[in-house]
């Protein structure tokens, strides 16, 4: 039990992590929009798991985007922000009802889905971007990139997410 | 004690996530103010290796437009050799190693970046093939960078697109100097700065590299004017420079080493300190 789990979140980590830095790093749209479809990973990982490990995971998922495009630590430290405040984003999307053991991400609705999953992709943008830039007096162009960069990531995330939604029917 | 353990128990997930913001802040606030961080870059054995095979297998499809362009490069090379004033046989044999300024390596691009505000480039060529940190790395159309870092078998190259970067330029056929910088907006555009304004400009004159810098060679091509105007201060010019290079589509480059470098940097060293 504790294994099977375990492994797919492996092969989720590795895969990721390809998938984001051989091609969606590569894909400059409008030369300049990358979408991260590795907050997925954030997304997908189980609710009822360790959350020391799970923000040590996060932190790792970071660090090896990081060492693959050459972004300093930027994806580490907002990985590791949306690792640590993804149970109070649970709490404000899903109301207590998360805390239940019989809580599935599958059994909420697709409104509710959409709004945990855009909050985490937002949140992330907002960090990595306000890092990146790292002035004020660009605040423009942090802005402008959380907008589109972040509604391309949400749109490939929600993408990714139904083709490979667990549910069975 | 017992309280202070208790709080590092309640805590202890705020306090790792703490720790591990603070570790990724160190690594992105050290390299801010210098180079690129030693450790968290992409010339490594690891990503190295897995963009190495990445490439190998998609630079198949590129080979045809390659081989133009390095037919090209060819064709204008034997051009200015053919029509040298010298003969062809006047060349002394040997070259005496003394006489020798640059080297030259030839090495492929295996990770290109152009979108962020900081680009580096990952090459295939490492310290096993002597690369070192502040060479000069330009393709068959013009200037792309300066290494940055180096492995075994990869170095990251930092590109003319970096808003960190900074290389002396100049104005083909005269010699007035100025710094090329890059503003992030664009690309295909970087400036110059620091060009006084009694120079005479017009739009389309060419770019190239200055003979102040200890890495690349005089008169490597850089770009062409697309438009100039004077700064702040009204004493100097703020031009837009339109790279000949296209940054987005890189495969083939060439490291160059100043075998003088050491040299200079010593005697500019030894002169610095004798003013003081």
């Amino acid at each position: 039990m504790i294994n099977s789990s375990f492994f797919i979140n492996i092969l989720r980590f590795t895969l990721l992590i390809l998938v984001q830095v051989l091609v969606f790093n590569r894909l400059n749209f409008f030369g300049y929009i990358n979408p991260m479809v590795y907050v997925l990973f954030i997304y997908w990982y189980p609710i009822k798991e360790n959350r020391t490990s799970f923000i040590l995971t996060s932190f790792l998922l970071g660090f090896f985007i990081d060492i693959f495009s050459d972004t300093l630590a930027l994806n580490a430290a907002a990985t590791v922000s949306i690792a640590y405040l993804r149970p109070a984003i649970m709490r404000f999307v899903f109301g207590v009802n998360y805390e239940f053991q019989s809580f599935k991400l599958n059994s909420t609705t697709k409104a509710q889905q959409f709004t945990f999953l855009a909050l985490l992709i937002v949140i992330h943008h907002v960090i990595y971007f306000t890092l990146e830039i790292f002035s004020i007096a660009n605040i423009l162009l942090i802005i402008q990139k959380t907008l589109t960069i972040g509604l391309a990531s949400i749109i490939l995330c929600l993408l990714f997410s139904s083709l490979f939604s667990t549910k069975k029917e | 004690m017992q309280q202070i353990i208790n709080f590092l128990i309640r805590y202890k997930i705020f306090l790792l996530y703490l720790f591990l913001l603070f570790v990724s802040f160190i690594f992105t606030f050290q390299s801010h103010s210098y180079h690129q961080s030693k450790f968290l870059n992409s010339a490594n054995y690891f990503s190295g290796n897995i963009y190495e095979f990445f490439d190998n297998t998609t630079s198949y499809f590129g080979l045809r437009e390659e081989n133009e362009s390095l037919l090209q490069e060819n064709e204008r090379l034997r051009h200015q050799l053919y029509n040298k004033k010298t003969n062809l046989s006047d060349i002394p044999a040997p070259i005496d190693s003394l006489e020798k300024n640059y080297s030259l390596v030839r090495g492929r691009v295996i990770k290109n970046s152009f979108s962020d505000l900081r680009n580096y480039i990952t090459i295939n060529k490492g310290r096993k093939d002597s690369i070192e940190q502040d060479m000069g790395v330009i393709t068959a159309k013009g200037i792309l960078g300066i290494i940055e870092n180096t492995s075994e078998g990869f170095a990251t190259v930092q590109s003319i697109l970096n808003e960190k970067s900074n290389i002396n330029a100049k104005i083909k056929n005269s010699n007035h100097f100025g710094s090329l910088v890059w503003d992030t907006k664009n690309y295909n555009t970087v400036q110059l700065v620091d060009i006084p304004r009694l120079v005479p400009l017009t739009i389309g004159d060419t770019i190239v590299t200055g003979a102040m810098s200890s890495i690349f060679p005089e008169n490597i091509p850089i770009g062409t004017i697309k438009k100039f105007d004077l700064d702040k201060s009204k004493s100097f010019y703020y031009i837009d420079v339109s790279l000949f290079n296209d940054m987005t589509n890189l495969k083939n480059v060439y490291i160059i080493k100043n075998l003088h470098r050491q040299e200079i940097l010593e005697l500019q060293e030894e002169t610095l300190s004798n003013d003081q």
